[in-house]
């Protein structure tokens, strides 16, 4: 579904990557780990198309087409998904409101006509059934006042919503207590199935307990350096990244 | 110039050369440019006026006159020069038009670019309208629906000839002539406008509305509008402007006045979308409006506006409240792009006891352009619990544009409370990547953005006014980032 092939990417003539190789098949669970400025978060951002960082050379291919020249809007219609690690506040604008906005856009790339309203708020039902919601929240403003726990669920109920092929979860258990990241992951478990893929970039293993991952990648100083199963979370954790040379 | 009669006008008219661009070829009657008392007598005389309206304006020349157009305000542009103006203009017209099968044909296609459906307007939003182009008013519509209830509402030329006593009694008492520069040239040239009055306990069944277009070259437009309410009644009424694409700088002086008798309520909602001029700066309607309500006993006015046109805005809706117990209300939101300065906000000043006053001011600036809230809160001695609760808030697109609040406070009572709130936030990339990484544009993002932002305001239009509104946002904000 997604391969990177020796993607290289800066910001501001800093290198971050430096080579990066991957291969994520549909039904696939991928982990990304590292310590802090390995690049983690630089790759997430890179996919999703944020134009602070530069690709220098390599490429993205998603769905045998690359999506290097593609605006990240573009890239979402494609079904490209990253929950961010930081969800930003629109003041004034409902949940509801921005999904609604968003799916209808996506609809439009597709050259379809917008939801129903009839539909839109049965999906809405029942997405947020699914991923036991309270539904009030929708109502209020994009964000806004929302808790850790709350920004994180209303990712992943936007995700439910725009049913994308590749989730990229950025940093999500950052800012969570157990009972919250539990929740998270359960909603991620439900959306999961064979024909789309999740991408979880994280610093700690915990998170990858409960969304369990079928590889698992090192990164360090811009570069994967060692794969393997979802055991190697356990040993990163119990042996700490200076373990991987 | 001083022997100038109406038969030389005429004359002038016919050989004179008009120099058509991209706006409608109307019909138009034109007077010279340039302004002296033979012009206002003959504008006085071609509406027909009684000798005391003629005497009006003349005293209003007189005072306009020894008057020198204000600096104070926080915008810069090369002053009008006022005898190159054309004081007149008016679509040549048969007769009084009852249904809209009998308006010009390309008054009709201009109304259908605007997206101003008036037939549409008129049989699905039960909105009367009276539509005003240039100066003169070409169709008024529902007047026998509103008759009904005894509401007058009419083109003030008309209301000027037809119910005299009433014009008379209220015209320039809240706005006098010698107020300000603006409202004196105003007071001495306005040709056109709106008159309305509603009777005492009259609900307005309807929203009535006025449409006001520029679109002569090089005419100014000095509408003139006399609202009255009478006691306990209730009237919701709406203001829309647009202006095709000019390249000289048009001058509008608009006067509103607002009376709000005991226990009465008026709703005065504007979308204003003149033209701001091009990219670089060029062009664009200078707005320079007196707008002000007087509130009696227990009376309630709401300004609400939009402002999204105009190379510079000079205009602040304000409220007298002087009767005990009255209420002042004002939302506005003010979107400035490219090269467009706004110097807007509004003044209450509170007299009676109790009275009550509310400050809602959303700007956006963008581009290179600057947006000023200037607001002055005034407690009178007498204005004993008086309440104001002001609220500011400015986004900025981009670093080149400038936002800045004035706020005035004047208190002689302490037993007044006032608040003051202010907010300056910036669309950040981060907020556009999360939306676009959503499969939102960047446009539309920031529409999204800017809606949120003035949903307050916004709320508070009439529900059609609104719709309308949210695009004119939208069309306003195109391109603002690269």
């Amino acid at each position: 579904m997604l391969i990177i092939k020796n993607l290289h990417a800066s910001v501001n003539d800093t290198k971050i990557l430096k080579g990066i190789n991957l291969e994520i098949k549909a039904g696939e669970v991928h982990a990304i780990m590292g310590p802090n400025g390995s690049g983690k978060s630089t790759l997430s951002s890179v996919i999703a198309g944020n134009g602070v960082y530069d690709v220098d050379s390599g490429d993205i291919i998603l769905e045998n087409e690359s999506i290097l020249e593609m605006a990240p809007e573009e890239r979402a219609h494609k079904g490209i998904f990253m929950s961010f690690q930081y969800p930003v506040e629109i003041p004034g604008v409902s949940t509801i409101n921005f999904i609604k906005t968003a799916i209808n856009e996506k609809r439009k790339a597709q050259g379809l006509e917008d939801l129903p309203a009839k539909n839109m708020l049965q999906l809405i039902k029942e997405k947020s059934e699914l991923l036991e919601m309270d539904r009030k929240f929708l109502s209020r403003s994009l964000n806004q006042g929302f808790s850790g726990g709350e920004k994180k669920r209303n990712e992943i109920f936007q995700m439910a919503m725009l049913d994308p092929k590749l989730a990229i979860l950025d940093e999500t258990d950052s800012g969570l207590d157990i009972d919250a990241l539990k929740i998270v992951a359960n909603g991620v478990n439900k959306l999961k199935n064979e024909n789309n893929a999740v991408l979880v970039i994280t610093h700690y293993q915990r998170l990858l307990d409960y969304i369990v991952p079928d590889f698992v990648h090192v990164l360090k100083d811009g570069k994967i350096i060692k794969s393997g199963g979802k055991e190697l979370a356990l040993e990163l954790e119990a042996k700490g990244y200076d373990w991987v040379k | 110039m001083n022997k100038y009669t109406e038969d030389d006008l005429k004359k002038e008219l016919e050989t004179q050369e008009y120099e058509y661009g991209f706006y409608s070829e109307l019909n138009a009657e034109t007077f010279p440019k340039g302004l002296n008392e033979d012009i206002i007598r003959a504008i006085s005389k071609k509406k027909e006026e009684p000798e005391w309206m003629t005497n009006w304006r003349l005293d209003a020349f007189k005072i306009w006159q020894e008057m020198e157009e204000p600096e104070w305000a926080n915008v810069h542009y090369k002053k009008p020069d006022f005898q190159a103006i054309s004081y007149y203009s008016a679509p040549k017209q048969k007769e009084q038009l009852k249904s809209l099968d009998d308006v010009d044909t390309e008054l009709l296609a201009m109304y259908k670019k605007l997206g101003i459906s008036v037939n549409e307007q008129k049989r699905m939003n039960n909105v009367a309208m009276d539509i005003v182009v240039d100066s003169v008013s070409v169709a008024t519509t529902f007047k026998e629906t509103l008759a009904k209830d005894g509401i007058i509402f009419m083109p003030i030329s008309e209301a000027i000839q037809k119910h005299s006593d009433l014009v008379k009694k209220y015209l320039g008492t809240i706005v006098p002539k010698k107020d300000n520069f603006y409202a004196a040239l105003n007071s001495a040239v306005f040709t056109d406008g709106s008159f309305c009055y509603i009777p005492k306990g009259v609900r307005c069944p309807m929203e009535l509305s006025t449409y006001f277009r520029i679109n002569e070259g090089g005419t100014g437009q000095f509408e003139r509008t006399l609202l009255i309410a009478d006691e306990g009644s209730y009237v919701s009424y709406l203001e829309g402007c647009t202006a095709p694409s000019r390249d000289e700088n048009q001058l509008h002086a608009a006067v509103v006045e607002l009376i709000a008798l005991d226990d009465a309520e008026i709703k005065y909602s504007t979308v204003q979308n003149w033209y701001p001029g091009n990219a670089e700066g060029i062009g664009g309607v200078f707005n320079f409006v007196t707008k002000r309500a007087l509130c009696e006993k227990n009376a309630k006015v709401s300004w609400t506006q939009v402002e999204t046109g105009s190379a510079v805005t000079w205009k602040y809706p304000s409220c007298i409240l002087k009767g005990d117990n009255s209420v002042g209300e004002f939302y506005s939101i003010a979107v400035t792009n490219n090269y467009q300065q706004a110097d807007t906000g509004t003044k209450m000043i509170h007299l009676g006891k109790n009275t009550r006053s509310t400050i809602i001011s959303k700007g956006v600036s963008a581009g290179k352009s600057q947006n000023s809230y200037r607001g002055l809160v005034q407690i009178g001695a007498r204005a004993d619990n008086a309440r104001n609760f002001s609220q500011c808030d400015s986004l900025l697109m981009g670093d080149e544009c400038g936002a800045h609040t004035f706020p005035y406070i004047e208190c002689k009572n302490n037993t007044a409370q006032i608040e003051h709130e202010a907010t300056t936030s910036k669309i950040g990339e981060d907020q556009l990547f999360y939306c676009n990484q959503r499969g939102i544009d960047t446009e539309k993002a920031i529409a999204l953005i800017v809606n949120g932002f003035s949903k307050e305001v916004l709320n508070k239009l009439p529900m059609e006014f609104a719709v309308e509104a949210r695009k004119l946002l939208e069309i306003s904000l195109e391109g603002s980032v690269g």
